[in-house]
């Protein structure tokens, strides 16, 4: 059914009079997204792929949904098909770093192809306006005194970014983040409205998900996870600068399927390395949110080994891994 | 607020937005039709399509297939018991035991009517209080949640009637016992997985309800020959009729008032919805139902039909409260409503009101001129559609096995899935020959997840106190509720043995 449609679909690709045209680095491209329609993951390959269509770098895109176990189902199904399938390419961001460790799915993101480091957003921590905590050293008070006066909430399951980032942060202030008080939703919209609510003490999510309600006054960031203070958002003080020696990028970047040629890899990566500098992408990345995290292969390589390593020892720690377990 | 509803109503009735309503309902009509794709897939197979359009006549389109699906789903559920939404699962209850008693069309009119009196006085609500309303949608605390699922829970005495009180109980305990299967969110630890990377995230609600509700009803059908097979043919001469009798109308006016009033405000609610919207309602008019009236519920009662078809209505009218005034997804359609919306360049947020009142407006708007098309358009159809059912046997079962397989792959491509399902209804035909109602248990899984993760919140955030259910009036008067709903049927027995 799902290679009928693909064939299907490269056939009206080729149908289609502009695709014809030889000059086109790629006649058809396959994105598999590993969540539902409207999650990040599917709004950043669609936009990626509307920008690669617009700006003549692929003659046609078609998109497939394969959501389930976090993101697991997909890359089974990437890895299962790779030797059968055509161009394709998966969407992907730090969770696949996080819950192979955790061992959710039996796979990591070695049993793939990374292409490219494209986008990311930093999290963040935030408050009610209303809320006598000023700042991230408000909170590492409050926690020393009585960790449980301190409620989280997040988006995510525990063990998963939204827990991990401020149980990191507390780690960091040199205290014990196993005690944490985390409140977990089903997804950040979710986590949204029941922090508006007034149930917890902070909110844990995606600087991007809270820019109109802090641009509305209705929310107060009191710390990013951010290098740097970012443009465009100079009020707000990172982690760093309260002291606390950590910083977290919740990056977005496109994989290939294991055992590719290398050129193969390397005209994916060209692709994105055109796209990311056109004004339509320019503008799509500002429209939502996101900042430029681009990375090319080998310095996205190098970034996803790195990632891995630090997060590892951090759930080591934790107490979500056991030490021994690979 | 003249100005704006002003402005949006020059919006409406613009040609192209006239035509992105007609398109709206028009496809989310047939789209609810089949079960399997929901609301979620036809919003998300409309937005490649509305790229570049107005972000208003973007929006019109999307509300117009979500309340033109919800509305189309209960034909599914009358007919073939295969609720495709969770938010028709409460139309099943009664709507397909009047269908099979012969009665398909009326059953089908009083869904329309009762879809389009829901959609409209809350779309009435909507454009009169929507900005108000924002502070409502931010009421409801975890704990208040909890509570209402437990109330919501309490629909399950409707089946627990005639001696099979323990029946309805233990299907019940099933039901929350599925809903365990998958990733516990507070612990992020893995339950009932059996290291299957397909149960992860749990059973999925559509394969469950194919398997016990339409699967194993076409395969009792097959085991029990004659018996069903006559009330149709014996029915045949007007199971098109949507003749609603006088008397019938005059039951089902405040039932629909209360209702949608009560699915409104459910669907305000950003933890709620519109399922949980159906089951409330089912059980308050149960609740309130005269004696006689009462013991219908479950039987094809005209009010156990009205109740839910309005209020899930109701309820997804109502949604578009948080998603519009707060930025805030109530449900999955919501949050691909407001993906879409972001990639209009359409800053989804409390100050959508302030940027663009023409989407705001106009959506509303446009509610009102969707729902009378909807009605236009599914009345004259019901005859025709009902008469579905007077398929012969020997090709009605394999239809309904084919659409409740084919429905369930689509969504997930996974051939798990069908194995799955097809165990389920095997043990579902084997509870069923038992007399263990499928309704409790379906009622069980839906409710039993919510239930879980607002429950785990709720102690995370009391420190592990119950001090919630008399804190927080909300919750206080929910279960004083819950409780009144749960000892009606026994003071009222003691009270008629007094006498």
């Amino acid at each position: 059914m799902r290679a009928a449609c693909r064939r299907l679909s490269v056939l009206l690709g080729a149908l289609l009079p502009f695709a014809a045209q030889a000059a086109l680095p790629l006649g058809h491209l396959h994105f598999l997204v590993p969540g539902g329609a409207g999650s990040g993951w599917d709004t950043t390959a669609r936009t990626a792929g509307r920008v690669l269509q617009g700006a003549g770098l692929v003659g046609s895109a078609s998109f497939e949904n394969v959501s389930g176990a976090g993101g697991g189902k997909a890359i089974g199904t990437m890895i299962e098909t790779a030797a059968r399938s055509g161009d394709t390419l998966m969407v992907n961001s730090t969770p696949i770093i996080v819950r192979s460790l955790t061992r959710l799915f039996p796979y990591s993101y070695r049993d793939l192809t990374p292409v490219a480091r494209l986008i990311g957003d930093y999290q963040a921590l935030i408050v009610r306006p209303d809320s006598a905590i000023r700042d991230f050293n408000d909170v590492v008070a409050r926690f020393r005194r009585d960790p449980r006066s301190v409620k989280i909430a997040g988006g995510s399951v525990r063990g998963d970014l939204d827990h991990l980032v401020p149980a990191l942060a507390l780690r960091a202030a040199g205290l014990d983040a196993r005690r944490l008080a985390y409140v977990p939703y089903d997804g950040g919209g979710k986590a949204l409205s029941g922090f508006l609510t007034g149930e917890a003490d902070l909110l844990s999510t995606g600087l991007g998900e809270v820019l109109a309600y802090h641009g509305a006054g209705k929310l107060r960031i009191i710390a990013i996870t951010a290098p740097a203070r970012v443009a465009g958002l100079d009020e707000v003080p990172t982690l760093k600068e309260q002291g606390i020696d950590f910083e977290f990028v919740n990056w977005r970047g496109f994989f290939a399927p294991p055992g590719i040629p290398e050129s193969r890899a390397d005209r994916y990566a060209e692709l994105f390395a055109a796209m990311q500098e056109t004004d339509k992408w320019e503008e799509m990345r500002r429209r939502n949110g996101w900042q430029n995290l681009y990375l090319d292969r080998e310095d996205f390589v190098r970034f996803l080994e790195q990632q891995e390593h630090d997060i590892r020892e951090l759930l080591l720690e934790l107490g979500f891994l056991r030490a021994g377990s690979s | 607020m003249w100005e704006g509803i002003a402005s949006g109503l020059a919006t409406v009735v613009s040609p192209i937005n006239l035509l992105m309503v007609l398109a709206g309902c028009v496809a989310g009509t047939f789209i609810g039709m089949l079960p399997g794709l929901g609301p979620i897939s036809a919003i998300a197979l409309m937005i490649p399509i509305t790229y570049g359009f107005d972000p208003a006549s973007g929006m019109i389109l999307m509300a117009g297939v979500y309340y033109g699906a919800i509305f189309g789903g209960s034909t599914s559920s009358i007919l073939i018991n295969a609720p495709g939404v969770a938010g028709t699962v409460a139309t099943s209850f009664d709507g397909f035991p009047m269908a099979r008693a012969g009665n398909a069309g009326k059953a089908l009119a009083i869904a329309a009517i009762a879809s389009f009196a829901g959609g409209t006085i809350a779309s009435f609500l909507l454009l009169i209080a929507a900005p108000a309303l924002a502070t409502v949608s931010l009421s409801f605390q975890s704990p208040d949640y909890l509570m209402l699922m437990i109330l919501g829970l309490s629909a399950v005495s409707a089946f627990a009637s005639r001696g099979h009180v323990l029946k309805a109980l233990i299907s019940t305990v099933i039901g929350l016992m599925l809903a365990t299967v998958g990733t516990d969110p507070s612990a992020g630890v893995q339950r009932f997985t059996f290291g299957n990377l397909d149960l992860v995230d749990g059973l999925s609600f559509l394969l469950l309800a194919m398997a016990t509700f339409a699967l194993s009803e076409a395969l009792m059908t097959v085991l029990r020959r004659d018996a069903a097979d006559d009330d149709v043919a014996r029915a045949a001469a007007h199971i098109g009729s949507m003749r609603i009798e006088r008397s019938e109308a005059r039951e089902m006016t405040p039932v629909i008032a209360r209702s949608s009033v009560l699915g409104f405000f459910v669907g305000v609610l950003p933890g709620a919805g519109a399922t949980i919207a159906s089951f409330l309602a089912y059980g308050m008019e149960r609740a309130l139902a005269p004696l006689k009236a009462r013991g219908q519920f479950g039987h094809g009662s005209v009010r156990g039909l009205a109740a839910p078809e309005t209020a899930n209505n109701a309820a997804c009218t109502g949604s578009f409260v948080p998603l519009l005034t707060l930025g805030i997804p109530g449900s999955g359609t919501t949050a691909v409503m407001l993906g879409a919306l972001i990639s209009y360049g359409v800053q989804p947020g409390p100050q959508l009101l302030t940027n663009n009142p023409d989407v705001f407006w106009s959506v509303i708007l446009s509610m009102y001129l969707g729902n009378l098309i909807l009605l236009v358009l599914n009345l004259p159809l019901i005859p025709y559609i009902a008469r579905l059912l007077l398929l012969p046997r020997q090709l009605l079962v394999p239809f309904i096995l084919f659409f409740s397989l084919v429905g369930v792959y689509l969504v997930s491509f996974n051939t798990f899935d069908i194995y799955l399902m097809a165990g389920f209804s095997v043990a579902a035909i084997f509870l069923r020959l038992f007399a263990y109602p499928m309704a409790p248990l379906i009622l069980g899984f839906i409710l039993g997840g919510m239930m879980e993760d607002n429950l785990q919140r709720t102690l995370t955030l009391y420190d592990g106190s119950l001090a919630f259910l008399w804190d927080r009036p909300v919750s206080l008067a929910i279960g004083i509720a819950t409780l009144a709903v749960l000892a009606t049927p026994a003071l009222r027995a003691l009270f008629l043995a007094r006498r």
